[in-house]
């Protein structure tokens, strides 16, 4: 087990190292970091002196290892367009970030775990088709729509809850509903085979012989079963959450991670880029290398194969 | 993406039309929330360079001059009087009895410290363009200052009046530009009272304003700015009642919401105008743009007052050369005027070579319906313009490094409202130059480098002239911006782009 989790380990880090990589590559090659920097009217003149100033006329590989030294010792510098430490600005909106992310992991959570177990106990009814509908529309509708959709309704016709900003609870209502959305056909879709296959099973047919309630079998002996996978999903899903804040932090104005990195690609600030990036690929790669380990753990095939 | 967006938009604005409430935020405490979609890096005015900063500017800070923007004339603000020693220094007397939000009085060190700090270029400010023509700043007394130009730079004054805000020098020598953008301290109409990086700014009317300065004294009593990126949650802000003013509205989401009952919707005209560059200098990569006869074909074929009813929107005017008409020697005078014929654009292509037109990239990086259009005129007459569209800079990159010869461009010349700060941008063999004429230049430069208006104003139009005849540049229109509020507030847009809340009173 210590080998294999040695092993995922490794693979992590060098998945995070090509992310970062990339990131850099990506940032400096797609235009000039000077020019963008002094903005829409500046002389070639002015964007020397800010291309020298700001050490941007080195080599790309001198200015890419000089960063990786520092990012190793939480150093990420300092934001070229905010001009404050990247550590500080990341620290700072992470709160924000993390709590839209649980938030809507939670709503996911809550919306698609019953769903798929209504659909699994009327496999093929009208019931089942209802909920594949939910998922096919959650998969397949942009966020950003989707988010306006909730905005205008909720915000604009109904007056019941703020429209953007994160100043109370209720201001996390729509922007959790809009990204948890997204993840809740996967979660359905995963509870409703894993129901399914559980339901078929042979202690479940025991179960029901000695006589004991739907509402026990369900809950007590099933559901707990196959819901196990779920929770592996569930981290996953949580990256891709924190991903997708980008688009809903931008539309609800919400002051997090998503948003940093919405304005920081709009200035080219990379630093800023690469430390998000960095760290977004960090947690969605400790989640699932804990899915992996937590899978390996519960089901000893995964490490020996 | 963008037909859905605008389909989203008009679907959810005719929806929401019916149910919208009144939306005046801010009429019952007297304060106006209003929204901008960037934020800037740094609160102090040397340390950004977008619109919203140049708006927080105005109304924190006072300059040495005021334009009043109804007639642009020069008139008294920090200083009192100014003149010109000779070509290259000028002299202001200060006001007495100023005070800066802090209590500081201010006087002679405060702009010395100011200018000589922020024209060092050491000291990194975003905005190079808008100081580095001065040499120093001199203290003579008290309340006299001299400002050495390193050259004769008659466009000075507007920049005085404009981006060279004036600081308090021992606050800004203590806390420097991070401390200045975390606490702005000026003497502005406005305070800073919150400061919450990346969400909003609120200003307090400044109760000891000073009683005569060319800004009349603030009525509505607190401004919040919130920043929120996306123009639709703007939108929908305004329209729940959470904002009352917006800016930058996209021209078919103006006309929806003019049909909200409680807002009203402002088109006004901007000193931003939008031109077509055509590189026709030794190193163009198009080098069908070195003829003429194809320069002038492109500019017959657009038909530009139709454009400016289909797809630029109210308030905007068609431009016969390369500046905004207000501008301190903009003229067209004695400039030849293209029309829109797209039969003799065809008869020029056929002299030319090119009976059957030709294939050619077309760079663009905003006003993208714009361009499309452009792109429909050129087809029309056989040039297939192939659209290359991109972020600023990157366009800008493509064309200094004479990858891109044919580009829709926009300039907004930094508020100033001098000819000196658009044509020479494009014209005066700066990198940004893809024509190099030594005529225009030089007129250009003799345009530039005078103290006396007469002998500018000559300069600038004789360079302008040589411009549009020989059809360098396709001058296309100047750009209108939209504004939506609520329906009591007082407003009036001016072409600079800069609101003045300290003018404006809800009813």
């Amino acid at each position: 087990m210590l080998q294999y989790a040695l092993k995922r380990a490794v693979l992590a880090l060098l998945v995070a190292l090509t992310v970062s990589l990339i990131c850099f590559l990506l940032v400096n090659l797609s235009t000039d970091v000077a020019t963008a920097m002094a903005g829409e009217g500046a002389t070639a003149e002015a964007i020397d002196v800010i291309r020298h100033q700001y050490g941007l006329d080195r080599p790309l590989p001198v200015q890419y290892v000089e960063w990786l030294g520092h990012a190793a010792r939480g150093d990420f510098g300092d934001s070229l367009y905010f001009r404050t430490p990247v550590a500080a600005l990341v620290l700072e909106r992470m709160p924000t970030t993390m709590i839209l992310g649980g938030a809507a992991l939670g709503f996911a959570l809550l919306l698609s775990i019953p769903l798929g177990v209504v659909a699994a106990l009327k496999p093929n009814s009208w019931v089942d088709r209802l909920t594949l509908t939910i998922a096919v529309v959650g998969q397949a509708m942009p966020t950003f729509w989707f988010a306006l959709l909730l905005m205008f309704l909720f915000g604009v016709t109904l007056h019941l809850l703020p429209i953007s900003g994160g100043d109370t609870w209720q201001h996390f209502i729509l922007p959790s509903i809009a990204l948890g959305y997204y993840a809740t056909p996967a979660i359905m879709r995963l509870t409703r085979s894993g129901m399914l296959e559980v339901l078929e099973s042979d202690y479940i047919r025991t179960a029901r012989a000695k006589g004991l309630g739907n509402t026990s079998v369900l809950f007590k002996h099933a559901l707990r079963n196959a819901v196990a996978p779920v929770v592996a999903l569930a981290a996953v899903q949580l990256g891709f959450l924190l991903g997708g804040s980008v688009v809903i932090e931008t539309v609800f104005a919400l002051n997090g991670l998503g948003y940093l990195a919405w304005e920081a690609i709009g200035h080219n600030d990379f630093p800023v880029v690469q430390a998000v990036v960095l760290l977004i690929s960090l947690v969605y790669i400790v989640l699932t290398l804990l899915a992996d380990l937590a899978n390996a753990w519960l089901d000893p095939r995964i490490r020996i194969g | 993406m963008h037909k859905y967006c605008k389909l989203l938009r008009v679907t959810l604005l005719a929806a929401a039309v019916a149910f919208a409430l009144p939306a005046q935020a801010g009429k019952r405490d007297n304060s106006v929330k209003l929204a901008a979609n960037q934020v800037p890096e740094s609160l102090d005015a040397y340390f950004n360079n977008v619109r919203v900063g140049v708006i927080l500017a105005h109304h924190i800070w006072d300059t040495l001059i005021y334009r009043d923007p109804k007639t642009n004339e020069y008139k008294p603000s920090l200083s009192t009087g100014w003149r010109w020693i000779d070509d290259k220094t000028l002299e202001f007397d200060l006001r007495h009895g100023v005070k800066f939000h802090n209590g500081a009085a201010f006087d002679a060190d405060d702009v010395v410290y100011t200018l000589n700090f922020v024209s060092k270029p050491e000291n990194k400010s975003t905005t190079q363009q808008n100081v580095n023509w001065i040499a120093s700043a001199e203290k003579i007394d008290q309340f006299k200052v001299r400002i050495h130009l390193k050259k004769p730079f008659p466009a000075a004054l507007e920049y005085l009046a404009g981006p060279v805000v004036i600081y308090p020098h021992e606050y800004y020598a203590k806390v420097g530009p991070k401390g200045m953008s975390e606490k702005p301290v000026g003497s502005g109409p406005y305070m800073v009272v919150e400061n919450q990086p990346g969400r909003l700014v609120r200003l307090k009317r400044n109760p000891n304003y000073f009683k005569d300065s060319p800004k009349p004294q603030p009525q509505i009593e607190t401004l919040e700015l919130r920043l929120i990126p996306d123009q639709n949650t703007q939108t929908a802000e305004l329209m729940a009642g959470g904002l009352d003013w917006i800016f930058n509205v996209p021209p078919d989401q103006a006309q929806q919401l003019k049909t909200v009952p409680t807002l009203q919707v402002k088109a006004g005209e901007s000193m931003r105008v939008v031109f077509l560059t055509m590189a026709s200098g030794e190193q163009t990569p198009t080098p069908v743009l070195k003829d003429i006869r194809v320069r002038k074909a492109i500019i017959h074929a657009i038909n530009r007052q139709a454009m400016l009813k289909t797809v630029v929107g109210e308030s905007a005017r068609v431009i016969h050369t390369l500046c905004f008409p207000a501008q301190f020697g903009c003229t067209d005078e004695g400039a030849p005027r293209y029309d829109y014929n797209p039969a003799k654009s065809k008869e020029l292509l056929k002299e030319a070579g090119y009976p059957n037109g030709f294939d050619i990239d077309l760079y663009a990086y905003r006003e993208r319906p714009q361009t499309e259009a452009v792109i429909g005129y050129l087809r029309a007459v056989g040039i297939r313009a192939n659209l290359r569209f991109m972020q600023y800079a990157a366009m800008r990159d493509a064309i200094r490094e004479h990858k891109a010869g044919f580009a829709h461009q926009t300039w907004g010349s930094f508020s100033v409202n001098d000819v000196s700060a658009m044509t020479p941008v494009y014209f005066k063999f700066s990198a940004d130059d893809v024509t190099r004429d030594p005529q225009v230049r030089d007129l250009l430069e003799a345009g530039d480098t005078s103290v006396k208006p007469e002998v500018r104003k000559v300069a600038y139009k004789n360079a302008l002239k040589r411009i549009a005849e020989q059809a360098y540049v396709v001058p296309m229109y100047s750009l209108p911006v939209y504004y939506a509020y609520a329906k009591d507030l007082q407003f009036q847009p001016y072409p600079d782009e800069i609101p003045r809340f300290w003018e404006y009173r809800w009813k």
